[in-house]
């Protein structure tokens, strides 16, 4: 009968499973554990929902955030929502400026699966004039030695939209 | 708490599932106990955190059948990177209410089954993923961004405050912070060599943490915790149970947990919560908590120590078993937890405070034992399978507490003499939820 080849290492079982798709592990006290290969892969049906105004701005090269409507409250979001965090009345939609400054940031050499194929790659905070919150985004055309907390950037947009948070990035801004 | 077990922590464990495994650290748990059997257990908390690792959803059933515990009351406990601390209070509060006079509460993750950077894709999915994950959701790069801001905020404006080239200031003190998170990252390592349960003991120096592949800018692979396979249990019960079943139990004497927003970005810039021993004046001019500190860590002891009647931890804890995923949280939750101030965390660590006495670190250490932290090695050395690492917290504490360690780790070296009250803690995804508990002498 047929069995799938046996490895003393995790690792080669691994590699063993790209080739065929079976193997067996064998640990240091000779038991052995059959293991397969099983993909998997989803296709959502996403909706931004009470979120979509801001990547539909996005789109149109806007950058906007959310102003409570309380009137002693008027917490401005830089990322949105569509209910004040601090006293819960509606927010409205408000446009930020293009321009922020880096609050803190970092350079990602590894990532999640999805996106090792785009490292390095650049994360700020960013914050803005106006505005009690802050926003997460791609800065590029800049490398580490570069980069510092307080940095003036300016918003870029993606063209043509995507739909994602990815539509909007920053660069260092022209003086 | 009257017992508890813990598997050894490994990358990967094939030849167990995640059922084996706890029932291994059951069974251990069970062991020493005579008088403490199956019949005398009136239900569970199992905790995992995430499905996408196992891909079996109410795999938490599955436990609760494998240990033969049905129709006993039971329910899966997730709560991010501080599912095991949340399956702990659970457990806790089945007592205390008196729903439950025993109560196991039991967790474990398999993370080895899927490749390390899809485990890190399935973290990442614990962000928001309309505004967080798409821009390459990284769990490492979310803690960079807030240690960056507090070395800014601490260092910068601290230490290097009278460098006048902005750019050379925040090179400086980044630097510096590097460094300084380095000595925790060898510490925890350093200790964990006398753990036989922890997946990653080992010498290192502070040039070789810094010399370590960077991940995410300024962190580097050394100061970062691993993907794990592994399971702890633990068995809590009413004050009387106790008694029958231990000459040694350990009394749960606070429980806390505190909460933050999802998104980093969201933090406000408010006013710090003040533990008994500080002034408001402490912090006159620090925007709080900003993406620098823990809101939720701060919360959760704040309630904890009001429980436990801890007026000042510096003096009123003997050890802490913190959540380290990542050197640089180690430091910020010294500040939480109130160990130092706010600002103080990089100073705190050079006394060597946190450090075990008599182990040679290969650093200058001159306070070494003050209030020893993380002497199993925490998560960075002893491997974070989620939903267990909360559990063997609390297992690691236990045994600290009952004088055990020699018993259960075949070298004391670890022991805290006299170790009479400790705390364990936490953490969810960049702080969105923590707990802490205190566990303390019952006898």
């Amino acid at each position: 009968m047929p069995r799938p080849r046996a490895f003393d290492q995790f690792r080669e079982v691994q590699e063993e499973l790209a080739r065929s798709g079976s193997a067996i592990f064998r640990d240091k006290a000779g038991v052995e554990s059959l293991v397969i290969d099983d993909p998997y892969s989803i296709r959502y049906i996403h909706s931004y929902a009470e979120d979509s105004p801001f990547f539909l701005a996005l789109a149109e090269h806007r950058l906007v955030g959310s102003r409570c409507t309380g009137p002693r409250c008027r917490f401005v979001f830089a990322t949105p929502r569509s209910h004040c965090m601090v006293c819960g009345r509606p927010t409205e939609w408000t446009d930020l400026p293009n321009r922020g400054r880096i609050h803190s940031w970092t350079t990602c050499h590894f990532g999640s699966e999805a996106f090792l194929k785009e490292t390095p790659y650049n994360l700020a905070l960013v914050e803005f004039e106006g505005a009690n919150s802050l926003l997460l985004a791609r800065l590029k055309d800049a490398a580490e030695p570069d980069l510092y907390v307080g940095m003036p950037v300016e918003a870029r947009f993606a063209e043509p939209p995507r739909y994602r948070i990815t539509d909007v990035w920053f660069v260092p801004a022209q003086p | 708490m009257v017992t508890g077990g813990v598997t050894k922590f490994a990358k990967a464990h094939p030849a167990m599932d995640f059922r084996l495994m706890v029932k291994r650290a059951y069974d251990y748990a069970l062991k020493g106990i005579p008088n403490l059997t199956k019949d005398r257990i009136d239900g569970t908390r199992i905790s995992y955190f995430s499905d996408h690792f196992s891909r079996q959803l109410k795999a938490a059933s599955m436990v609760q059948d494998y240990l033969g515990m049905n129709p006993k009351g039971s329910v899966r406990i997730e709560w991010g990177g501080a599912t095991g601390g949340e399956c702990f209070q659970a457990a806790y509060e089945a007592v205390a209410s008196g729903r439950m006079d025993v109560c196991l509460a039991a967790g474990y993750e398999t993370m080895s089954r899927v490749a390390t950077w899809k485990g890190n894709e399935f973290i990442a999915l614990a962000s928001d993923t309309n505004f967080d994950f798409p821009l390459g959701g990284f769990y490492t790069g979310y803690y960079a961004l807030m240690v960056v801001r507090h070395i800014y905020e601490y260092l910068r404006l601290g230490k290097f405050a009278n460098v006048k080239d902005e750019r050379e200031a925040q090179r400086l003190a980044v630097a510096e912070g590097q460094r300084i998170m380095s000595w925790v990252s060898v510490k925890n390592h350093r200790n964990a060599l006398h753990n036989p349960y922890a997946q990653y003991p080992k010498r290192l120096t502070v040039d070789a943490v810094l010399a370590s592949e960077m991940i995410s800018y300024p962190l580097t692979r050394e100061q970062i915790c691993t993907m794990s396979d592994g399971a702890a249990v633990a068995v809590l019960c009413d004050e009387s149970r106790a008694r029958e079943f231990s000459d040694k139990p350990v009394r749960i004497a606070g429980v806390g947990c505190g909460t933050d927003t999802m998104r980093l970005a969201d933090r406000p810039f408010g006013k710090v919560p003040l533990h008994p021993h500080e002034k408001a004046s402490d912090y006159a001019n620090l925007p709080y908590p900003g993406v620098h500190s823990f809101r939720a860590g701060r919360a959760a002891g704040i309630e904890a120590y009001r429980m436990a009647g801890i007026s000042d931890p510096r003096t009123d804890l003997d050890f802490i078993e913190l959540h380290d995923a990542y050197a640089s949280s180690e430091i910020q939750t010294y500040e939480d937890l109130g160990l130092c101030k706010y600002g103080e965390g990089y100073d705190f660590t050079l006394s060597g405070a946190p450090f075990l006495r008599g182990i040679d670190y290969g650093l200058e250490v001159p306070e070494a034992g003050r209030i020893p932290v993380n002497p199993s090695g925490g998560l960075i050395a002893c491997g974070h399978p989620v939903g267990a690492t909360g559990l063997m917290q609390g297992v690691f504490a236990f045994w600290q507490i009952q004088g055990a360690i020699r018993r259960h780790f075949g070298d004391g070296t670890l022991q805290i003499r006299d170790a009479r009250r400790g705390a364990i803690h936490s953490h969810a995804g960049t702080g969105s939820s923590v707990t802490v508990s205190i566990l303390e002498r019952g006898w």
